[in-house]
């Protein structure tokens, strides 16, 4: 068992990931992660000071087009893919307190 | 018989675009139980869309360069009204309401969408065996993986289902199926390409690019999808540079680099058979008259490495919109955050709850300085090392994938051996390059071996010429 990451890490990351995981899905988590982890540490050996780091392979800036009023996707068609609707919006259970 | 002569007789009236969509709906029928390359065979729509077609070509009209050619698709491209599930029970019952831009960019040139292609779950393996709806077989040998994550689309294509197909490489996922099923397959510049439509795995890395038996089949594809798209800000807005006319432009003169530290001198890993046909394909370019010798790129080795930092990064940022609310799988709980840990906690297989958590940890607070930020950081060195070598060289060769295709089962309890197939592939994704893998012949057990072609960004129609080369060279049995 690698010492890179804890299972109460890998528990805090599937909260934040709004993952559920069982006590053994935990464990093998945890050490697979660590494996991944282990091999990202060959990149401890680079001197890496002064590099500046790359988000993006291309040079673009902002991407801008004419402010035209153009098709848009057609709600009735989006709406119809969502697991609830309700008048012409995406319908969720209660997101605070009690359920009514 | 290839896309070229397949669109050439549809166009000219000498075959009718329904007698070709039939021929390979029965290949499909024929094989499709023992494969399983696709998650939906379009039969219907594609007999339908080939009739229109005849229908254009008996009223004089000319219907485009892949007249009547089947097309298939990875399942992570958008199908209006057509399921499309990036092979995860989280969009199982999925219908897009809008086209990729690739999809219709295929029905413009003439092509036929013949199906959907099983994919790892949502593009993250090198099998396809992370499928939802069970792994692809490799058409050569059944036992063995296809190599992912577009295994489908290669199978497709190495099964005689399609002439073409379209798949999708973050890290390898055309380039290393290509070559386990013995096709070519081409991970364009980064931009070429439109993404719009194409379901977002790491946004910075993922592209669009074909499959094809030849090397001409796969420019006369990537001519018809690419080019600048208004609806990706990342698309470059510059013209498509040519393709299929290069192909017989041939290398003499050319300035070829074989990357040391990705070969078989140079890695633990590279199989000696594989290393046995780049070494031979170095030859034959050299024998059409390029310069060919060994060229250090130091930093390449350290890909994996930041592959597997930031590609789970992005992924953990763009599979957070899978909540159940929009669209999609939904498990229903007395709130919308339990409803949302319900719904991705059965919608998700294990290797995308991997990739989610680690991306998630690498971006976290406390860890982001030593994974994330210095993973960016190896991503400037990699585009630096390769700037360099392409001051000196205008192509470079490695192997595409470290072995021929591996048994079903063989890597799939250890998620690090898996990630290690990505190894030759993953830099020229870093760096934003276009690279392919060319078919060079057999390893040890009889199974294609794939040769990759790298090149600098834009320089596709450079990289199609030493493909073009390579092939005549595997054909000739060199």
């Amino acid at each position: 068992m690698t010492e890179r990451i804890s299972t109460d890490d890998v528990a805090h990351v599937a909260r934040l990931a709004r993952l559920e995981l069982g006590p053994e899905e935990l464990e093998s988590f945890t050490s697979q992660l660590g494996a991944v982890l282990d091999h990202a540490a060959d990149l401890d050996s680079l001197d890496l000071d002064g590099v500046e780091p790359t988000a993006h392979p291309l040079p673009l800036s902002n991407a801008l087009r004419a402010d035209e009023v153009g098709p848009t996707l057609d709600p009735d068609e989006v709406l119809a893919a969502a697991p609830a609707v309700e008048d012409g919006q995406f319908r969720v259970p209660p997101v605070l307190g009690e359920a009514p | 018989m290839s896309a070229v002569d397949l669109a050439a007789s549809v166009r000219t009236g000498q075959r009718s675009a329904r007698s070709v969509v039939e021929e390979y709906l029965e290949a499909i029928d024929a094989a499709e139980d023992r494969i399983h390359a696709f998650n939906l065979v379009m039969a219907d729509e594609a007999l339908e869309a080939a009739d229109a077609l005849d229908n254009r070509v008996a009223s004089g009209e000319d219907p485009g360069p892949l007249a009547g050619v089947p097309v298939a698709a990875k399942d992570n491209l958008c199908t209006r009204g057509v399921p499309t599930t990036c092979g995860s029970l989280i969009l199982e019952n999925w219908r897009p309401p809008y086209d990729a831009t690739v999809v219709k960019r295929l029905s413009a040139a003439g092509a036929v969408l013949v199906g959907k292609t099983n994919m790892d779950e949502f593009a993250m393996g090198s099998s396809t065996e992370n499928s939802a709806f069970g792994p692809t077989r490799n058409p050569l040998a059944n036992d063995r993986v296809p190599g992912g994550s577009s295994g489908g689309s290669a199978a497709a294509v190495a099964a005689g289902f399609a002439p073409l197909a379209l798949g999708s490489d973050t890290g390898g996922s055309i380039r290393q199926p290509a070559a386990l099923c013995g096709v070519v397959g081409v991970k364009p510049t980064y931009g070429l390409v439109s993404r719009y439509g194409l379901v977002a795995f790491a946004s910075s890395l993922d592209q669009v690019g074909p499959f094809a038996t030849t090397v001409a089949d796969a420019a006369l594809l990537l001519e018809a999808v690419g080019g600048h798209d208004p609806m990706d800000s990342t698309s470059i807005p510059e013209p498509l540079p040519g393709l299929v006319g290069v192909l017989e432009d041939g290398v003499d003169g050319l300035r070829i680099g074989v990357i040391e530290e990705l070969s078989g001198d140079g890695l633990d890993g590279i199989a000696s058979d594989v290393q046995a046909r780049v070494t031979a394909a170095a030859e034959a370019l050299s024998a059409a008259g390029a310069t060919v010798e060994p060229t250090s790129v130091p930093s390449t080795v350290y890909g994996l490495s930041a592959y597997y930092v930031i590609a789970p990064a992005e992924a953990s940022s763009n599979l957070a919109r899978y909540d159940g609310v929009r669209y999609g799988l939904r498990v229903d709980a007395p709130s919308t955050p339990e409803m949302n840990t319900a719904t991705r906690t059965a919608g998700f297989g294990d290797e995308v709850k991997r990739r989610i958590m680690l991306g998630t940890y690498a971006l976290s607070a406390g860890y982001y300085d030593a994974y994330y930020l210095k993973a960016q950081k190896v991503r400037t060195l990699i585009a630096d090392d390769l700037r360099r070598a392409y001051q000196q060289f205008d192509l470079l060769v490695c192997p595409t994938a470290p072995t021929t295709a591996f048994p079903l089962g063989e890597k799939t309890a250890d998620p690090m051996l898996m990630y290690l197939n990505d190894v030759c592939t993953i830099p020229s994704n870093l760096a934003g390059h276009p690279a392919m893998s060319v078919p060079f012949g057999t390893g040890d057990d009889g199974l294609p071996v794939g040769v990759q072609v790298l090149a600098p960004a834009m320089a596709e129609p450079t990289m199609f010429r030493a493909a073009a080369v390579l092939e005549a060279a595997a054909v000739n049995g060199l």
